[in-house]
């Protein structure tokens, strides 16, 4: 641990005051959804627990407001606050998972591609540009509504979507790492392609996907969010923060602003603390920028 | 001569073709290459570069990748044909009874494993002993190539040796195995001139010691008078001129050869400019007819463009393919 506290990486990481606030950000989100649902009194989704009385509750600071309530409630007299806490949950589990999935399933497309070229490469590739040439939350919203909703299919669409570009980045470096002399010193020492690919050339291309990885789980909060907004995302017995968004919505010119603009701000402070420790992170693994 | 006995060369290389088929024509990087090494000897390839002499040493692992091919010719390794191996077979031989030393110990090792799993590694493909005798093989083969404190040094990462260093790990690895034959391409060339001799005496201890063979791929004649026994000249993919290592560097009967010999600084005479032999090589989608070496030749003649040489006997223990070769005290 000392040794970490005297790294290079931590020295600048205490410099750089956006990998502070990045991860600040992160941690204190972090610590908000696993711990935070323990400390609110109403559980949003307990139905016993809610009281139609308590219906639009304006946040505390406004008249009206209610102590019980510090960010308002919504129309089914939900805490705001607890609903962004439980819906964060889902929003980072998803975002997580969906990342790992499409890492996993791209990095070993691209090892593939990269390693036996040819027409494998090429099947591969032709798909992930095909894929490009759509945005993503296009392509996802037509998984959608083929497969139909909930967060087991959430978490398909964001993989279909999420693998290429890891793919792309794992096939390009594995093309460069495969010409070093160090690979054909593995060839020629007769190891098999399976072992090459997996102790010489796999250690060598995951730097890189290290920031992607980062900055992804921001993008797929965002994307989920938007597909729940569309009304294709999760259902509505696991809101995440987009479909409180949604939900919100149908009020938000009435006045009763906060029920949506709340659970936006969190999901703007998530993507925001990812993206700032991402470019930290890229900066600081790059070698070529030190 | 020995025909019918049993007893083959270490290694025979008969009339060898390698080409690339490219969009923009046939590349014949190897055309027509024959050579044979006995145990125990050190052979030298030479010639400039782009004249197919790495090709030669990937063909013999059976390492071309396409869009190269073998397209005739066989490779015997005691009398077993390489060229029609199967990819199992070809496995099993390289770094077992072939292994590579490559040019740069910088690129060569993987920097994010330490020596001791990369040597390691080699060790638990091509031997059954268990992890302590692998580790005490490791040690001791470390330590004969010249790297104290071995033990300590097995857990060190390449980033951690010098190039000179990283050389002798580089090939630590390619003899760990105890392989019959050594293809080493260009050892010497990303070195410091002060390493590069250390690291061939300890090249040639190390074959002596194991009674190992060698190809010693290089354009550095220099770097093959003190090492080989045989030297072949390659240009243009074809076998240019071979022979005993004095002869070759002494007299040697190929102008080709002569100029590379004389375009080597001699600091004993005092030159205004140093010898080079005019042009450069031929494009080699589409060698010219004749002599591919023609354009460049002092002693080319109208004989030379119409008709290929074939390698015949010249003095000595010579062998080259020139029409008009040079005898001993001719210059170019």
């Amino acid at each position: 641990m000392t040794g970490f506290l005297r790294s290079e990486f931590f020295h600048n990481y205490r410099r750089s005051s956006s990998a502070v606030i990045g991860s600040a950000l992160m941690l204190g989100f972090a610590f908000a959804v696993m711990v935070g649902p323990f400390l609110v009194a109403q559980n949003p989704y307990d139905i016993a627990a809610l009281d139609l009385m308590d219906s639009y509750k304006p946040p505390v600071w406004l008249e009206g407001g209610d102590p019980r309530f510090p960010l308002g409630t919504d129309g089914q007299g939900r805490d705001v606050w607890a609903s962004i806490l439980y819906g964060a949950r889902i929003s980072v589990f998803i975002g997580l998972v969906a990342m790992v999935a499409s890492c996993t399933i791209g990095t070993l497309l691209g090892l593939v591609a990269g390693f036996y070229g040819g027409i494998v490469d090429s099947v591969i590739m032709r798909i992930a540009d095909i894929q490009l040439s759509f945005p993503s939350i296009l392509i996802a919203l037509f998984l959608m509504s083929a497969v139909g909703t909930g967060v087991d299919k959430v978490l398909i669409a964001l993989t279909a979507v999420g693998w290429v570009v890891y793919a792309r980045t794992v096939r390009g470096s594995t093309l460069s790492e495969i010409e070093k002399e160090y690979v054909q010193a593995a060839k020629v020492a007769g190891l098999p392609n399976h072992k090459i690919i997996r102790k010489h050339v796999l250690p060598n291309v995951l730097t890189p996907l290290i920031v992607i990885a980062t900055i992804q789980v921001g993008t797929f909060v965002l994307i989920e969010a938007s597909l729940s907004f569309l009304g294709v995302g999760v259902p509505i017995t696991q809101p995440s923060l987009g479909l409180l968004i949604k939900n919100g919505f149908d009020v938000l010119f009435s006045g009763l602003w906060w029920t949506s603009v709340f659970p936006g701000i969190a999901i703007m402070i998530l993507v925001f603390g990812i993206n700032l420790f991402g470019d930290f992170l890229r900066d600081e693994l790059n070698p070529r920028l030190k | 001569m020995m025909a019918n006995t049993a007893q083959h060369p270490l290694l025979e290389v008969r009339d060898l073709h390698t080409y690339f088929h490219t969009f923009s024509g046939t590349v014949k990087a190897v055309n027509g290459v024959s050579f044979a090494i006995n145990e125990g000897e050190v052979m030298g390839l030479v010639g400039e570069s782009g004249g197919g002499k790495s090709v030669v040493g990937f063909s013999i692992l059976g390492l071309i990748d396409s869009p190269g091919r073998i397209e005739a010719g066989e490779i015997l390794l005691e009398g077993q044909n390489l060229v029609a191996a199967g990819e199992d077979r070809l496995r099993a031989i390289r770094g077992r009874e072939i292994s590579m030393v490559f040019q740069d110990p910088m690129t060569s090792l993987n920097p994010l494993h330490t020596v001791g799993k990369q040597m390691d590694e080699v060790l638990r493909l091509h031997s059954d002993l268990d992890a302590e005798a692998r580790h005490a093989a490791c040690v001791e083969m470390l330590e004969s190539v010249g790297i104290s404190r071995a033990a300590d040094r097995l857990k060190a990462y390449p980033h951690q040796f010098s190039g000179g260093m990283r050389q002798r790990v580089v090939i630590a690895i390619a003899m760990l195995a105890r392989p019959k034959l050594i293809i080493a391409d260009e050892p010497t060339t990303a070195l410091d001139v002060t390493i590069q001799s250390q690291i061939l005496k300890l090249m040639r201890a190390q074959i002596a010691d194991k009674g190992a063979s060698m190809i010693l791929i290089t354009h550095d004649l220099a770097v093959v008078s003190e090492m080989a026994d045989h030297i072949t000249v390659l240009y243009c993919g074809n076998v240019v001129e071979r022979g005993r290592t004095r002869d070759v560097i002494e007299n040697p009967s190929h102008p080709y050869t002569r100029g590379l010999i004389d375009s080597i600084p001699d600091t004993t005479k005092r030159l205004d400019r140093l010898s080079q032999i005019p042009g450069s090589v031929p494009d080699i989608r589409n060698l010219p007819h004749g002599c591919n070496f023609r354009d460049r030749c002092p002693r080319a003649q109208a004989r030379c463009a119409s008709e290929e040489p074939k390698l015949m006997p010249q003095h000595a223990s010579l062998m080259a393919a020139c029409h008009f070769p040079l005898e001993p005290g001719d210059t170019a």
